[in-house]
């Protein structure tokens, strides 16, 4: 058991809600300037924690080599530390490599000769008088060290009052993941629904966009030793400049040459295969942490699960986005002639919208939102090359629910999206929580194919 | 450089079970998109269906090899009856979303830990076709080598087979598309609306189309499946719809012989240059710095990547096909 320790979360509210109050005289200043600004109050925003310091101040202990780590508690006890605990460690031939006991606090800390598979033996004889393991039979674990690894171990003490608690207590802390993964889904599933309505492309690289914007953040903050606050906002950037890239350098030209919507979408389709091998072969296929709030004490007991700060963080940011995404959408003029050239382009261009123009600005803004979002979802789920592709997936159930081609729709789909899977785990394992997309766009597909906030005309 | 295992590799491609898999894979997807106009994005899932579907009747069920492969087949009715029945009445783009996400979503499946006892998860399952094996008129476990080929008695056994279910497809697909139900195919990928004024049922051929060509794939997993004694998830990623798409756009869509070609050409190149690459990685033509022996075996998808972007781009009716006959907006 990892420790919690008595100081509290503080959360992002102040901040966020003065921003969200702010923009209401944007839609008076011409878009560039307007966009600028809406950067500047990102960036603030973002940077906001960093000023206050202490509220994600905690750091990765510098792993030095392999090694067990963790703290035994008493659950009876008020989670009371468990001293004199004696662990035996051996490795996979059976051969002793070390013994570690528990000292005043419960905590122990164990260095291992490298990585590979060790078996820990807990010694039920010297456990302390009245404290029992909440297992019986669970005196021995075995487990991986990968290199660099220090593993916390679990040997939980006393009643599993948890458990036993049931269903009840699990729902609202799934809530609060739910809530997690439904923004960011949503924050990076506007540009898939607006590219999709601007240029009727199925843009099967949209998930790479978002690997790309966690891989440049998580470049910028291990290797470059950048603020990830910072690295999220040059990633923001940078895969914005990215959707710019791709749209002038490729797309734009592909549409001119009149390709077919089949060429489009293969096209799109070797485009993400070639990204994330691209991105693998740089990156690796482990998935590795950001240097900054990879494990933080501190968490808010929820329910059966304690919730880090960063999570509210990441919820904070992300409505903070997706509000101001919503007001550039709804109140600048820019932002409606997106959303009208998502509606009917061949109107949009008729009432003069500069629709070449629009369709520029559709892939950075959801090329950059995708990798801010790319980002986001790192923060708890650290970095991988495929994270993208799996995304991809929910995005597109997330999108079809709300209304393929809107913008909000899709986010509102995602949003549902993700909130109806992390829910769906109270009943099904886990590992196959990602079927239930399946079942959503199936379901929708067959009863209500236009989505949530789709016109009906446009389902073929 | 050992020029020799290159060359050796290259020219056993022309026959292995592997080109056997995409080949049939790119033939369902010929009758998909070549014939009918669909776009089908999860091929792989079609062709884990009829795998698992073989593998785990065999293992779990207890049933023979020969009720588990139609137990494969079957399997990939069903899915394409789930997948077809409501996607195909609308757009042709939702059908890509839906393929897409549901091959995915097949492969998560079997690989999760909840399925391990039935799917076994990472791993797979293993030595089910043992069946197969016993009529094996080649001797197993011996190599036979004719000139640049060389083959264990499995494999002759298994590429004997898996060829004359090549050639079985290719014949089916070209009767049927001579046929008046064929006929139909084509017309509707041509124009949908005129079609159905003419009193066809169209979404009816389209799902016929669909599972037409996800048996094909089907059978494509199935022949690899007992040529590896094995089934693994991974076999099934995404990436082995893009290798089927590969082979069909080389090949040329629309043309009976051209997924058989694009598929043997496709993965000639493909299982050349990653040989290629991990010698030359091997022998520091290329220094470590550059290129570990880990990363030598990414390059090839990168280049399979962007083979199929340029190919889609400049030749999109590939070696066999014709360029008007593939210029309708599906």
């Amino acid at each position: 058991m990892l420790s919690q320790r008595p100081e509290r979360h503080q959360s992002l509210q102040p901040a966020g809600l003065d921003a969200l109050a702010e923009p209401a005289g944007l839609a008076a200043m011409p878009f560039g300037r307007r966009l600028a600004l809406a950067l500047a109050v990102a960036a603030v925003v973002l940077l906001q924690p960093l000023v206050n310091g202490s509220l994600l101040a905690a750091q990765e202990p510098e792993a030095t080599g392999e090694a067990i780590t963790g703290v035994l508690i008493n659950r009876d006890d008020d989670d009371a530390p468990v001293a004199g605990v004696e662990i035996v460690v051996s490795d996979v031939s059976g051969e002793e490599v070390g013994t570690v006991v528990s000292d005043d606090d419960g905590e122990y800390f164990l260095e291992l000769p490298g990585e590979g598979e060790y078996t820990a033996q807990l010694l039920v004889d010297s456990l302390p008088d009245g404290v029992t393991l909440t297992d019986e039979e669970r005196t021995s674990l075995t487990f991986q060290i990968r290199p660099g690894q220090q593993k916390p171990l679990l040997f939980p003490f006393g009643v599993d009052t948890r458990n036993s608690t049931g269903t009840l207590d699990r729902v609202l802390p799934l809530t609060i993941d739910g809530i997690r993964l439904g923004l960011l889904l949503a924050m990076a599933a506007i540009g898939l629904s607006l590219i999709y309505g601007t240029t009727r492309i199925t843009n099967f690289a949209h998930g790479e966009m978002v690997t790309f914007g966690a891989l440049v953040a998580w470049y910028f903050n291990q290797i470059l030793g950048v603020q990830l606050l910072v690295a999220a906002v040059l990633a923001f950037v940078l895969s914005g400049l990215a959707g710019a890239g791709l749209e002038k350098g490729l797309w734009k030209p592909l549409r001119q040459r009149g390709s077919s919507l089949f060429g489009l979408m293969v096209v799109s389709f070797g485009l993400s295969l070639l990204a994330q091998h691209v991105f693998l072969y740089f990156f690796g296929s482990r998935t590795r942490p950001y240097a900054d709030y990879a494990l933080q004490p501190g968490g808010v007991q929820i329910g059966s699960a304690t919730i880090p700060p960063k999570t509210f963080v990441v919820i904070g940011l992300s409505v903070l986005v997706l509000g101001l995404v919503g007001l550039f959408l709804s109140r600048a003029r820019f932002g409606k002639a997106m959303r009208a050239v998502a509606d009917n382009g061949p109107l949009a261009s008729a009432s003069g919208i500069d629709t070449d123009r629009v369709v520029l600005w559709v892939w950075i803004g959801g090329s950059a939102l995708a990798g801010l979002g790319g980002v986001l979802y790192s923060v708890t789920q650290q970095v991988s090359f495929q994270q993208g592709q799996t995304l991809l997936l929910l995005m597109f159930a997330g999108i079809t629910l709300g209304g393929l081609g809107t913008a909000y729709g899709a986010a509102v789909g995602c949003f549902v999206l993700g909130l109806f899977i992390q829910l769906s785990t109270l009943v099904v394992p886990t590992s196959v929580k990602n079927v239930g997309a399946m079942a959503v766009l199936i379901l929708v597909l067959l009863f209500k194919p236009e989505g949530l906030f789709g016109r009906r005309e446009r389902v073929g | 450089m050992d020029w020799n295992l290159i060359l050796t590799s290259v020219f056993s491609a022309i026959f292995i079970k592997e080109t056997i898999f995409y080949v049939l894979g790119a033939q369902g997807l010929n009758i998909h998109y070549g014939y009918t106009g669909l776009m089908n994005f999860g091929q792989a899932g079609f062709m884990a269906v009829g795998a698992y579907g073989m593998a785990i009747s065999v293992e779990s069920g207890g049933l023979s090899l020969w009720l588990g492969i139609v137990v494969g087949i079957l399997w990939a009715v069903v899915l394409a009856l789930l997948l077809g029945l409501p996607a195909l009445r609308l757009r042709g783009d939702y059908l890509a979303i839906v393929t897409i996400a549901a091959a995915e979503i097949v492969r998560l499946v079997v690989r999760s830990e909840s399925m391990e006892n039935v799917s076994g998860g990472n791993s797979g399952i293993n030595d089910f076709a043992d069946a197969f094996y016993d009529l094996n008129p080649w001797v197993n476990g011996r190599r036979y080598e004719f000139g640049p080929f060389s083959y264990s008695g499995q494999d002759l056994w298994v590429q004997a087979v898996g060829w004359g279910v090549v050639l079985a497809m290719v014949l089916l697909t070209f009767l049927l598309m001579r046929s008046p139900w064929g006929r139909v195919l084509k017309a509707i990928r041509e124009n949908e609306d005129a079609v159905r004024s003419l009193g066809k049922n169209v979404y009816a051929y389209k799902i016929q189309s669909l599972v037409l060509g996800g048996v094909m794939g089907a059978l494509g997993g199935i022949v690899l499946a007992i040529g590896n004694q094995s089934v693994q998830p991974d076999t099934f990623a995404t990436r082995t719809t893009f290798i089927c798409y590969g082979a069909l756009i080389l090949g040329g869509a629309a043309r009976v012989w051209g997924p058989v070609l694009g598929g043997i050409l496709f993965y000639m190149v493909f299982r050349g240059l990653d040989v290629m690459i991990r010698q030359m990685e091997r022998n520091d033509v290329i220094p470590e710095s550059i290129m570990s022996s880990t990363q030598s075996g990414v390059v090839r998808f990168v280049f399979l990547g962007a083979a199929l972007m340029l190919l889609m781009v400049f030749r999109p009716q590939g070696i066999l096909g014709d360029r008007r006959e593939l210029a309708f907006d599906g």
